[in-house]
């Protein structure tokens, strides 16, 4: 019988199995960052043990650092303390940083793919549930927990319990205004925020093989949002086109070789799923979350549910929920003012979001209510970004483009969405408190976040002209 | 890790769903570099309000429900953020096994690396849980990891619970997943020379 593609890179990095429990599961990339670190450093430490892998290490941090002066001392005492943390460790145990300042730093999950570490076939995690991102090149990549960085650190392998997998498959053509974050909303909200645990997911089918690499990676991005461990997407020409030519992909003969086994990672046709879900891409239009889980998805110009059509077990989330966001059952949210936008994260913070962003903005004005934090997702966007100009349309229609980081997508450095404030936000969760204590986020795609941004209120973004 | 033995405790219910890690432990809390002391800010943005008072309605401000060590909480218990920090909150506020109809898969890795029980269990047996909760603040249940059951005092219903073979032997000895890598760095070794990926890259 044929395997699937996440059967094929998963059979290739069992190091050995135990009886009745996990696998033991090589690790190609460790990816770390200063937050999920500092105690695995510290357990390294105490046991007197070494990196065992250093080259197939890499740090960055993103989530404590603030977007503004990053040349300067970080001004916060404990985020500065954490990013000095990560620095002496790395020169302690020999890993490289890409500290503060550098030109390769950024979000962990946007700098491995634009540096070519990200490649098919990979095993990759990171302390960090976004890892799932990377999954858009074929590879198995998935967030994990303090005491397994720690594993890794040591031995460069997990013991894995295999996950079941599912097939989800997107089909047809997207409307106008239609994003591959609309996609990935959508789905959510169709199996729930809970939907996918214990799952692999893999993403296919004529919609997601027309998508580009930024835009498969926000979908894989946010596989962790209904509760699958990851999501990949096999590789392609689309994929191989993207890879070439970066700092750190094959080069030469050795490109060839790598090409020839990623043309073999493919779900064979007579491969059996756990799970398959098909969705038509017609279905699909412009979402827009309401309420504190991502599974709270609606079309923008859709309404709320009312508590009669939610199920009784869920009912109690419900009604929290729309207190929290106050918000009524059955409503409509066209028209509602909002006066945040947050346009990053390592969902939305790629070149081409900043793109569509700039391309929409252009030659319009920021609504006068709106504070708007636009955050490139690293130092090498934000320089791609300058090159190309889009830092100066975005002044003209009064944003401003600051430093990379993951910013108010969780709010641990300065930048928080004030409390009872409507932020709409192209990250990826919201929590209550999510991007500050009472703060109230509303998930959307780059443009809709853009449209929403110059009418100061939600809108629908097909109203506008869109070339 | 401390082994763990059977617990017999009153409950914390909270009847809750889709229960994230951001509420368990918000962010800003995410700084320390050490593990301790992350219990004084479990559930913090529920638990007080912004003056830092105790909201009297939330279930660990009350001191029937706050000695507990057996959280019991609503479906899809743990989801979002994948950061430990949440199991060591937990722990570290005093519980030894939280008790939900599905758990995060994450969270739940992170809280067996940690000591702490994720037991699983049907819709129904949960429900009934929180229904006799209501009328009686001193219910206990009996966690046997042992035997693999969960038991509702005084109400004659048991479940059974499942849980990895290999972990379940971690969680009654106190073995770490670590010791058992190292003690297999040859057969690690031996992978590195047949790995596929390490071929194209230096
Ligand atoms: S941008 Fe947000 S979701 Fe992504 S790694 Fe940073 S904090 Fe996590």
């Amino acid at each position: 019988m044929g395997k699937t593609l996440f059967e094929k890179v998963w059979d290739a990095h069992v190091v050995t199995e135990i009886n009745q429990g996990p696998a033991v599961l090589y690790i190609d990339k460790h990816l770390i960052h200063e937050v999920t670190s500092p105690q695995a450093f510290a357990g390294l430490e105490k046991r007197g043990i070494k990196v065992f892998r250093t080259a197939r290490t890499l740090a960055t941090p993103d989530h404590n650092v603030p977007t503004k002066n990053q040349h300067l001392p970080i001004q916060e005492a404990l985020s500065r303390n954490q990013v000095e943390k990560l620095t002496e460790n790395c020169k302690k145990f020999g890993v490289t940083l890409y500290g503060l300042g550098h030109p390769y730093q950024g979000i962990v999950h946007v700098i491995g793919p634009e540096l070519g570490v990200t490649l098919p076939g990979m095993t990759i995690v990171c302390g960090d549930s976004h890892t799932s991102t990377h999954g858009a090149f074929g590879s198995i990549a998935f967030g994990i927990g303090t005491s397994e960085v720690e594993q890794v650190l040591a031995t460069q392998c997990l013991l894995q319990t295999k996950p079941k997998t599912m097939k989800i498959e997107v089909n047809g053509k997207l409307g106008k205004g239609v994003t591959s974050k609309d996609i990935i909303l959508y789905i959510i909200s169709k199996i729930s925020a809970a939907g996918g645990t214990g799952y692999f997911v893999e993403y296919t089918g004529s919609a997601i093989k027309s998508l580009s690499m930024e835009a498969r990676m926000t979908i894989c991005n946010m596989s962790i949002e209904m509760g699958a461990r990851g999501g990949m997407i096999a590789p392609d020409e689309t994929t191989f086109e993207y890879i070439k030519g970066r700092e750190f992909a094959p080069k030469g003969e050795k490109w060839e070789q790598a090409v020839d086994y990623w043309k073999t990672l493919y779900s064979d046709p007579d491969a059996t799923f756990d799970k398959v879900l098909t969705f038509d891409a017609a279905d699909i239009e412009p979402m827009i979350t309401y309420g504190t889980n991502p599974g709270m998805g609606i079309k923008i110009n859709g309404r709320i549910p009312t508590l009669s059509e939610i199920e009784e077990s869920n009912k109690a989330t419900f009604i929290k929920s729309l207190e929290y966001m106050g918000l009524q059952e059955g409503t409509n949210l066209i028209g509602k003012q909002v006066n945040y936008v947050f346009i990053g994260s390592c969902t939305n913070s790629r070149i081409e979001d900043l793109r569509m962003v700039a391309n929409f903005v252009k030659g319009k004005k920021k609504a006068p209510n709106i504070n708007a934090y636009i955050i490139p997702g690293s130092r090498q966007v934000e320089k791609q970004a300058k090159a190309e100009g889009i830092d100066k349309i975005l002044e003209e229609a009064g944003f401003e483009l600051r430093e990379p980081g993951c910013s108010a997508c969780l709010g641990m450095n300065e930048d928080k969405i004030p409390k009872g404030e409507y932020c709409v936000s192209t990250s990826n969760r919201n929590f209550e408190g999510r991007q500050g204590p009472g703060a109230r986020t509303m998930l959307a795609s780059p443009l809709t976040a853009a449209a929403v941004a110059i009418a100061g209120k939600i809108v629908d973004v097909r109203e506008f002209n869109l070339n | 890790m401390e082994k763990f033995t059977t617990i017999t405790s009153t409950i914390a219910p909270l009847p809750i769903e889709d229960v994230d890690t951001d509420q368990i432990i918000p962010a800003r809390f995410l700084k320390a570099t050490t593990k301790e002391g992350f219990g004084q800010n479990l559930f913090r943005d529920w638990r007080y309000d912004e003056n830092n008072n105790p909201k009297k309605d939330f279930v660990l401000n009350d001191p029937e429900f706050s000695k507990a060590k057996i959280l019991v909480a609503g479906k899809n218990f743990g989801c979002g953020s994948s950061r430990e920090h949440a199991a060591w909150a937990i722990t570290d506020y005093g519980f030894k096994v939280v008790v939900s109809s599905f758990f995060a898969d994450i969270f739940k890795n992170n809280a067996l690396n940690n000591g702490l029980l994720p037991v699983q269990v049907s819709q129904e047996f949960l429900n009934f849980i929180f229904e006799k909760v209501k009328a009686d603040k001193k219910l206990q249940l009996t966690v046997n990891l042992e035997a693999q059951t969960i038991e509702i005092a005084g109400h004659n219903k048991k479940e059974h619970f499942d849980i990895n073979e290999y972990k379940k032997t971690c969680l009654l000895n106190g073995y770490d997943d670590i010791d058992y890598l190292l003690s297999i760095k040859d057969k690690i070794e031996q992978y590195e020379k047949t790995s596929k990926y390490l071929s194209f890259v230096d």
